[in-house]
């Protein structure tokens, strides 16, 4: 079965969607990245949408609800590379995806994934690996 | 139609072009509805004769009194371009219409020589020629219209184009400075070439700047949060500026929302704030 790669980066996970986006693999990134998130102890994920062309207002529900359930397992969320007539089709759906972070590109959002971790007195995002084999 | 009403045109068009043509442009500098300032006497010339050329193509082919039908298809063609051409040139639809009409009374003329001593048929045939001459006259100003409508069109696609400019201010930050109206349409090229140059440049920050709007309402102020939201989708932060104070009145008093969009009253200040956001700091050098 099609599977879109969850990769880890340290504590983050890059989610990149390289194929149109349909309804069973969207529920099963779901499963695949919260099962990564617990995983892994993820920090952060990056999802990057560059590639996704087409979106409707299932995939939109189901990039908020990612957003959502990452954050209640404590991995702050950052949307990339979202395409100018997908964002028009967005907004024209109602979808404003609030609570999301975005960022224009992977290494925008990597820059504001890396800032909002080193703002939280938690972590340490600064140093993963280190603090990985420091264990 | 009868075939005898078609002949009727036939003999009319056919016999002695030379002499109508010139009764034609008499007619034409009689009434007003020349103007040498526009077209000069050659190209009018050069029409009519086209024109004529055509109806008596026409009437030969048994076109009838249907100014609709095939037969006289090369004719509404001709007209059509005629009128368009002059609606561009700048005729009034009286001029337009009149071009036609003054066939008329030569026409008539010869109709009269035809028909001495048989005043019930000189009648008839005047009926039939007179609605003939005012279809072909109202199919001009339809298509003197049609013109007029087609100009307006592009202006109004021109305008769009021309007032939506999105300007670079500094490294990743966007002024989009909006002058008139937002209705749907507007918004849409607005949104779209924002979120383009958002693309192009890498903006961070975009400050949409609507001292140039009249008046803010609630659909307006839907049509600015939809393009705050997208470019927010897009990862750049949004500052609306240059909400002047009756503005300012008129979005709360109708109770506009505008859901923590960060608002400034002038460019200047908005700059500031982005530039700040951007990781600039502004100092004056001299004292």
């Amino acid at each position: 079965m099609e599977r879109i790669p969850v990769l880890q980066m340290g504590r983050l996970l890059l989610v990149t969607i390289q194929v149109d986006m349909h309804d069973r693999l969207a529920l099963t990134l779901q499963d695949d990245l919260t099962a990564r998130i617990t995983e892994t102890s993820a920090r952060g994920v990056l999802i990057d949408i560059s590639s996704l062309e087409v979106v409707d207002s299932f995939i939109g529900r189901m990039l908020a609800n990612i957003a959502a359930m990452s954050r209640v397992l404590d991995a702050q969320t950052v949307v990339v590379g979202m395409r100018p007539a997908v964002a028009i089709t967005l907004v024209e759906l109602g979808m404003s995806l609030p609570g999301v972070k975005m960022a224009l590109n992977v290494e925008k959002g990597m820059t504001l994934l890396q800032a909002s971790l080193s703002a939280d007195p938690r972590v340490d995002a600064g140093s993963d690996v280190s603090a990985r084999t420091e264990e | 139609m009868s075939t005898s009403q078609n002949q009727m045109l036939v003999r009319l068009f056919s016999v002695q072009q030379e002499d109508l043509l010139a009764q034609w442009l008499a007619e034409l500098t009689t009434s007003g509805a020349r103007r040498d300032d526009l077209m000069n006497e050659s190209e009018l010339r050069q029409q009519t004769k086209e024109l004529l050329g055509l109806l008596q193509q026409g009437a030969t082919a048994g076109g009838g009194d249907n100014v609709r039908s095939n037969e006289w298809s090369n004719v509404r063609n001709a007209l059509n371009e005629m009128s368009r051409s002059r609606a561009r040139q700048g005729f009034t639809p009286v001029q337009t219409a009149t071009f036609v009409l003054a066939l008329k009374r030569a026409l008539f003329q010869r109709l009269r020589a035809n028909n001495t001593g048989d005043a019930q048929k000189l009648g008839e045939e005047i009926w039939q020629l007179s609605e003939f001459i005012d279809q072909l006259a109202l199919f001009t100003t339809e298509a003197y219209q049609k013109g007029r409508e087609e100009l307006i069109l592009r202006q109004q696609e021109e305008m769009l184009e021309l007032s939506t400019p999105v300007v670079k201010l500094w490294d990743g930050v966007l002024a989009l400075p909006l002058v008139g109206t937002l209705d749907s349409a507007r918004t849409q090229v607005v949104m779209e070439s924002l979120l383009q140059r958002i693309v192009d440049t890498g903006a961070e920050m975009a400050i949409i700047d609507i001292t140039g709007v009249p008046t803010v309402d609630t659909l307006v102020a839907q049509h600015l949060l939809k393009t705050v939201t997208a470019a927010r989708l897009m990862g750049a932060d949004c500052i609306i500026s240059g909400i002047r104070p009756q503005i300012a009145q008129t979005i709360v008093h109708l109770g506009v929302d505008l859901q923590g969009v960060l608002s400034k009253a002038s460019l200047a200040d908005a700059f500031m704030i982005a530039l700040k956001r951007t990781g600039y700091t502004v100092s004056k050098s001299r004292p």
